[in-house]
């Protein structure tokens, strides 16, 4: 009985922990959603009458053409260099996610200087073919959808990689030894148990899609982002901006619901270790060879080219006689963008694991919901999330001037910590979702055999949960750390005086059109980047090889 | 957004934050620091240190998007670290005072450095420098006498599919329809954009429309003209020319990067001083690195404008703060002209 009772205040004490976080995370966004209450009929009017069915239309056809693309890029990647063997599977394994390391606007800059009109490419081929020659459109949605989906496929890719190395993976190579046809193996065994994890990984990439609004504007592209964009920096009014927020939102909302249909029914909760993967086939011949340059490809395009273009015009603008401006103060910008990404990665690290752990303690279905308000900042745009930081920060401020604590100057807006607490907002879902996942893995029936042998909630995280859910937790790690790499619009306008990353200084000359010199601190960005990414491939597919 | 609404989030925001989160403290000891929030970019440090070398003031800045830095300072109020707000359009600026971000300066020697059409009426901001927006067009395929002189021109049927424009997110081009709101009435503002829209290939970044007429995309394109003067610095032969608008009219017209000092700054005579000095003994180092014009028209331009495009030209004296007001007029009209 006593036990009981101790249970039930345990989880009262995690579940609302997980309201809290939820709470404190959902306040930037909320604020400005507020506005809806009061709409701004003219502005919604106006746009109606103008440039918003074309942005619903065009939001509508990027998102699907990204999701399909990564989806077959990312999983038709992660089953050729499962499945099979060929020249370089070994290395294209880990190498296929190096694309995360690149920002969607630093490949946009650089498809569109390469590929564009007036880059080299188009120039050759006029040469060839005469002045009026057809080029296929870059700067269009099928070029946007191009760049997005090279960017993006590895969210997916690495999903399935490690779904196919493990469960889904050893299901196939069973139904197989029972007979089944190789189509019917996939189709029915190893297919439903992969579904979740395309469906997660289609969805983190819908959401950065749906929320970037710099790639899309290189591309010309009009969406539900760029409207909120053009409406608060064009026409000053906040007010309808956020309520054209919403909308953005609702968009995440649509993304979620198809995520939870993609999953399909199945839920399997199996604890890893005996998994083995697929049993790889050597692929010979012109199979080998086509599988090696489909790999190289898509390689090429989203990581090697660029970044060999970008190395290229780093090294010729620093060397040249204008030089890249504030290159002595590079070590201070790496520092600055390392410090700020660790700090973030291990906030929202810590987050994500009370969070998920506290839906598995509270018995409460409440305690789902809030990791689910939790994630509300990864389906808005940044600025979006940043301005709502400024609102939340500066009342703080107030706040605690109304209690008596007067602090000297903006101590939260002028500050680490409200930089810090605005990334988190923004990206305390990816480390969610990654770690939800990892703990869901680890059986209900060991969490209550650990629980009944008397361990406390805190004990049975620390030893039995993250160990288990070692991975996941890593991932979420990584991919928060690569998101706050590459983020610019919260580091732009809530970093302290004084504190400029990399991403700031890219987008200091980015902004003047200055493209070329902005490769070097662009191409800094991507070296950084591959620390972190080049630790979870290690990770992740230590074993598989 | 309205100050009252702005009140009233900040009042509930401040009862659920401070219950939720406790902060350390944090001070930021001043001395002579001028701290700027600046939406300006190019080679502010050049200038900055020359102003901190002659009079040992040091210089703080923010660099970041102008609505950005500008909402940042209302929601921070008092507690703003910022005494200038610098930023690269007239709109902002606008907006900016008529959130009441500013003081009114008084300053004769800023009065008389900047013309009457460059400033604020009531003195809450200055500009520093001018970028003209004007029209420039190929000089391989056409002589100077084909060339387009008037905005208004451009959206003739004759320059279908010979245009190059920079998209409506942009500010440059949402000034330059504001301008024409102010000059000719919304109507035939909305009537010439239509034109434009009709013709022309919308491109993301004035560098690009350049090299677009290079490379026989387009024969003409409106751009600033220090886009044209750092293509020129790479390649002297670069194949575009520049024509400055509507010479015989109204002139041509000219955006802006200006400051003002905020209503909370520590030291406002500290920050009044550097106004004055890039206004002044400091408009060469502000303006010069990026090829811009200067404001004070006592001070000669860089010689590499000048003996490109001459040392003056006709200027719309359209007031700044009159296009900066109408900027969101002009995004409407860009939306209802079907500019993308």
């Amino acid at each position: 009985m006593a036990l009981h009772r101790k249970a039930l205040r345990d989880g009262l004490a995690w579940h609302s922990t997980a309201v809290v976080i939820a709470a404190v995370v959902a306040i930037p966004v909320g604020i400005l959603t507020f506005s809806v209450l009061n709409p701004s009929v003219d502005v919604w009017r106006q746009q109606w009458n103008t440039r918003l069915p074309r942005q619903l239309i065009e939001t509508s056809i990027l998102l699907c053409g990204v999701g399909v693309g990564s989806l077959l890029v990312g999983g038709g990647l992660a089953w050729l260099v499962s499945a099979y063997q060929f020249p370089g599977s070994r290395v294209f394994r880990w190498l296929l996610i190096a694309p995360l390391a690149v920002p969607s606007y630093v490949l946009g800059f650089v498809t569109l200087s390469v590929f564009g009109f007036t880059g080299p490419i188009q120039g050759w081929w006029r040469e060839i073919f005469g002045q009026d020659a057809w080029f296929p459109p870059i700067r269009s949605l099928g070029g946007a959808i191009i760049v997005f989906t090279l960017v993006l496929y590895p969210y997916v890719f690495l999903v399935a990689r490690a779904a196919l190395a493990d469960q889904a993976g050893s299901s196939y190579q069973v139904a197989r030894s029972l007979g089944a046809s190789s189509f019917e193996a996939a189709r029915r065994v190893m297919f439903p148990q992969l579904r979740p994890a395309l469906a997660a990984g289609v969805a983190i990439v819908a959401m950065e899609t749906l929320t970037d609004f710099g790639t899309v504007q290189y591309f010309g592209i009009d969406t539900v982002s760029v409207g909120v964009f053009r409406i608060w920096r064009g026409t000053f009014d906040l007010d309808a901006a956020s309520e054209f927020a919403t909308l953005v939102l609702l968009f995440a909302l649509v993304v979620i619901g198809l995520e939870r249909l993609g999953r399909g029914r199945a839920r399997f909760g199996q604890a890893g270790g005996a998994a083995s993967g697929l049993v790889q086939r050597r692929l010979t011949g012109i199979r080998s060879v086509l599988a090696f340059l489909l790999c190289g490809l898509v390689l090429t395009l989203s990581f090697a080219a660029p970044t060999v273009q970008l190395l290229t015009w780093a090294i010729r603008e620093a060397t040249g006689p204008r030089g890249t401006p504030l290159l002595e103060r590079f070590a201070e910008f790496l520092g600055n963008t390392l410090l700020l990404a660790t700090i973030v990665a291990i906030v929202c690290g810590i987050g994500a694991i009370l969070v998920a752990n506290a839906a598995r303690f509270s018995g409460r279905s409440r305690t789902r919901l809030a990791a689910r308000i939790a994630s509300v900042g990864y389906a808005v745009p940044g600025p979006v999330v940043a301005i709502g930081s400024v609102f939340v920060l500066v009342g703080l401020d107030d706040g605690l001037g109304l209690i008596g604590i007067g602090l000297p100057g903006a101590v939260a807006t002028g500050s680490l910590i409200g930089l810090v607490y605005a990334q988190t907002v923004r990206y305390l879902a990816p480390a969610l979702q990654t770690v939800e996942a990892g703990i869901e893995q680890v059986p209900h029936e060991m969490t209550g055999a650990a629980r009944s042998l008397g361990l406390r909630p805190r004990s049975v995280v620390a030893s039995v949960h993250l160990p288990l859910a070692r991975t996941s937790v890593l991932t979420g790690l990584v991919l928060v750390t690569v998101d706050v790499l590459k983020e610019l619009p919260i580091v732009l306008l809530l970093r302290p005086i004084g504190f400029d990353t990399l991403s700031v200084w890219t987008f200091n000359l980015a902004s003047e059109s200055r493209f070329e010199q902005a490769a070097l601190p662009a191409v800094a960005i991507i070296v950084v980047a591959m620390i972190p990414v080049g630790l979870l491939a290690r990770q992740l597919f230590r074993g598989a090889s | 957004m309205t100050g009252m609404h702005l009140k009233t989030r900040r009042f509930l925001v401040a009862l659920s934050a401070v219950s939720i989160l406790s902060l350390p403290t944090a001070c930021g000891g001043d001395g002579d620091t001028i701290r700027v929030y600046t939406g300006r970019h190019y080679d502010l440090e050049e200038a900055f240190e020359k102003f901190s070398s002659e009079t040992g003031v040091s210089i703080e800045f923010l660099q970041g998007s102008d609505a950005e830095l500008r909402e940042r300072i209302a929601a921070e109020g008092e507690d703003t670290q910022a005494d200038i707000y610098m930023t690269v359009d007239a709109g902002n600026l606008a907006r900016a005072a008529e959130q009441g971000v500013f003081i009114n300066i008084e300053s004769d020697l800023l009065d008389e450095a900047v013309p009457e059409s460059l400033r604020d009426p009531d003195g809450q901001w200055y500009a520093l420098s001018r970028r003209a927006r004007t029209i420039v067009y190929s000089s391989e395929r056409m002589s100077s006498a084909e060339a387009p002189t008037t905005y208004e021109e451009l959206a003739g049927p004759e320059w279908k599919g010979r245009l190059c424009l920079r998209n409506s997110s942009n500010t440059y081009t949402q000034s330059l329809v504001a301008s024409l709101i102010g000059n000719v009435g919304y109507d035939e503002a909305l009537r010439i954009v239509s034109g434009w829209a009709d013709n022309a290939e919308i491109l993301s970044n004035d560098v690009i429309a350049l090299k677009s007429i290079r490379d026989g995309l387009c024969d003409v394109a409106i751009v600033n003209h220090y886009y044209l003067v750092r293509l020129m610095d790479d390649d002297p032969d670069f194949p575009v020319s520049l024509v400055w608008a509507d010479q015989e009219g109204r002139g041509t017209h000219v955006n802006i990067s200006g400051a003002g000092i905020t209503k909370y700054a520590d030291d406002p005579e500290l920050a009044l001083q550097l106004l004055e000095w890039l206004a002044t003994d400091g408009q060469n180092s502000f303006v010069d690195g990026n090829h811009e014009y200067p404001v004070n028209p006592a001070v000669a331009p860089e010689d590499l404008i000048a003996d490109e495009f001459g040392s003056t030209f006709v200027a719309d004296d359209l007031n700044a703060a009159e296009f900066g007001a109408l900027n969101a007029d002009a995004v409407r009209l860009l939306d209802e002209a079907g500019y993308e």
